[in-house]
């Protein structure tokens, strides 16, 4: 690797940092194998608390938590997209009784906790079910993220694009979804794709307001079999699962991306930041 | 009306939630440097160490890291006031993204700076010290404020997990008043964004203000 921040290293510095490297590695190795061998004395490698996964009951119940949570990301990202694109349209319209409430409206959903607006679902409509409480809020939250997104991309867009689309005779509606928003769409792709990440993460949200998923999975087999017992072996299954699912949506999008020759670097910063909320 | 009935509820959930903001700030921002300041390091072993512990909190659920530090921690025998764990969920988790706003920060100053700093004989920890971090201070600040919005919404979650504030306040006072769920629920989404619009316009202005002087 280099960088401006210092020069090409010469013999005696790469002899330093190589010695710095490995000093500190060993360092960061001891704190790990010292926290695995703490582990070890509490008897959390204990062959007996990791028999648990010979039996497929627990994998039933663990993968069936892992498909509600699939299952929601992926109805929860489709409407995500869809109120995306019409919050998007709804916050560029050219009438300002539409575009000024609407850009409150978003900045609404925008500022307040998503776990909050899942519980305002919850118990605003009667009679849904946790499922779609959780959904529903998700879709609505990164909707109004995705939005954003996609009308930063349309304004980024050179003028002649919405200009041609209009000289040609398209209607302005027609200009926007057939010209502006495949362009946006594809340049703020990074933005969107975290933005995914994002909301896959926040199913777990759906544990607190009562939804069956992963996490809730988990703890009834940590209650049923003995959480004392059996909750260690039971977590560091449920972070790997989550885990494995968001690296994956990452390198297919990054994969897409590149196929696409989508420029990610431009915007990559934004990526990183975005993972967040 | 119920939210006026229950303004002093209201406050001391809102005292609360900005507690957990400000206590997870000041403790994920140190961090948070060491992390950045690990990943533009020429050390190797440190720059995998920060990137591996960067991608693992990104890509798992605040809840689960709740749920270790309440949950796992005390089956491990480590039994924390919930208060503290619920600052300490925060402060891991915020910390990379932190790290991630000013790593971007200091990419973005221009590399003549650092070149020539360099190039006058500077060592590594003085063109980062002395030339590289004050400038990118400048435009890092917009960013970290971003990340300081998205952690008072995350917030939300310590509700969850034991903590009375706004979001916990909103399910009391929810068993309290179940035939006015919208009010209350409205006057918790409100002291939220009693906090979150204004960060966000600070953030706006000094952006504007930075990329005027640029």
């Amino acid at each position: 690797m280099t960088s401006v921040l210092y020069d090409v290293p010469g013999p005696r510095a790469r002899v330093r940092a190589r010695i710095t490297s490995w000093v500190t590695g060993l360092i960061v190795v001891g704190a790990l194998a010292y926290a695995a061998l703490t582990l070890g004395e509490k008897g959390m490698w204990d062959a007996s608390r990791w028999m648990i996964f010979n039996d497929p009951l627990v994998w039933a119940a663990l993968l069936r938590g892992l498909l509600v949570v699939v299952q929601s990301a992926l109805v929860a990202t489709v409407l995500a997209l869809l109120l995306g694109m019409v919050f998007s349209l709804l916050r560029m319209s050219s009438h300002r009784i539409i575009r000024i409430p609407t850009t409150v409206v978003l900045e609404f959903f925008r500022g307040m906790p998503v776990l909050l607006m899942m519980l305002f679902i919850l118990l605003a409509f009667p009679g849904i079910s946790a499922f779609w409480a959780v959904v529903s809020a998700l879709a609505v939250y990164n909707g109004a993220i995705i939005g954003e997104a996609l009308r930063s991309g349309v304004v980024a867009l050179p003028k002649g694009q919405r200009e041609a689309g209009l000289a040609i005779g398209m209607r302005p509606l027609q200009t926007r979804l057939q010209i502006e928003f495949p362009q946006a769409f594809r340049n703020m792709l990074p933005i969107i794709v975290a933005q995914i990440v994002v909301l896959t993460k926040d199913t777990a949200l759906g544990y607190i307001v009562g939804a069956v998923s992963l996490i809730r999975e988990g703890e009834l087999l940590g209650e049923f079999l003995g959480r004392q017992q059996y909750f260690f072996p039971i977590f560091l299954v449920m972070v790997a699962m989550y885990l494995a699912l968001n690296l994956t949506i990452s390198t297919v999008a990054r994969q897409l991306a590149k196929r696409r020759g989508v420029k990610v670097a431009s915007v990559v910063q934004d990526e990183s930041l975005s993972a967040l909320t | 009306m119920v939210i006026f009935d229950n303004l002093p509820l209201y406050f001391e959930a809102f005292l609360q939630t900005l507690s957990l903001l400000l206590l997870a700030t000041l403790f994920a921002l140190p961090l948070g440097v060491v992390i950045a300041a690990m990943r533009i390091s020429p050390v190797g072993s440190l720059r995998a160490t920060a990137t591996v512990y960067t991608e693992i909190l990104r890509n798992t659920p605040l809840v689960l890291v709740f749920i270790f530090c309440f949950v796992v921690l005390p089956i491990l025998g480590v039994v924390l006031p919930f208060m503290f764990s619920a600052v300490l969920a925060l402060t891991l988790y915020t910390a990379p993204f932190f790290a991630e706003a000013i790593r971007s920060g200091v990419n973005g100053v221009p590399v003549g700076q650092a070149e020539a700093a360099r190039s006058v004989g500077m060592t590594f920890g003085q063109t980062v010290t002395l030339v590289v971090l004050p400038q990118a201070i400048r435009s890092v600040v917009p960013p970290l404020i971003n990340v300081m919005i998205a952690l008072t919404k995350n917030t939300s979650i310590a509700g969850g997990f034991f903590i009375f504030e706004l979001f916990g306040s909103g399910r009391r006072l929810i068993n309290a008043n179940g035939d006015q769920v919208i009010a209350v629920l409205v006057g918790v989404a409100i002291f939220y964004l009693l906090i979150t619009i204004p960060l966000g316009q600070l953030a706006d202005a000094l952006e504007r203000r930075v990329a005027i002087k640029r």
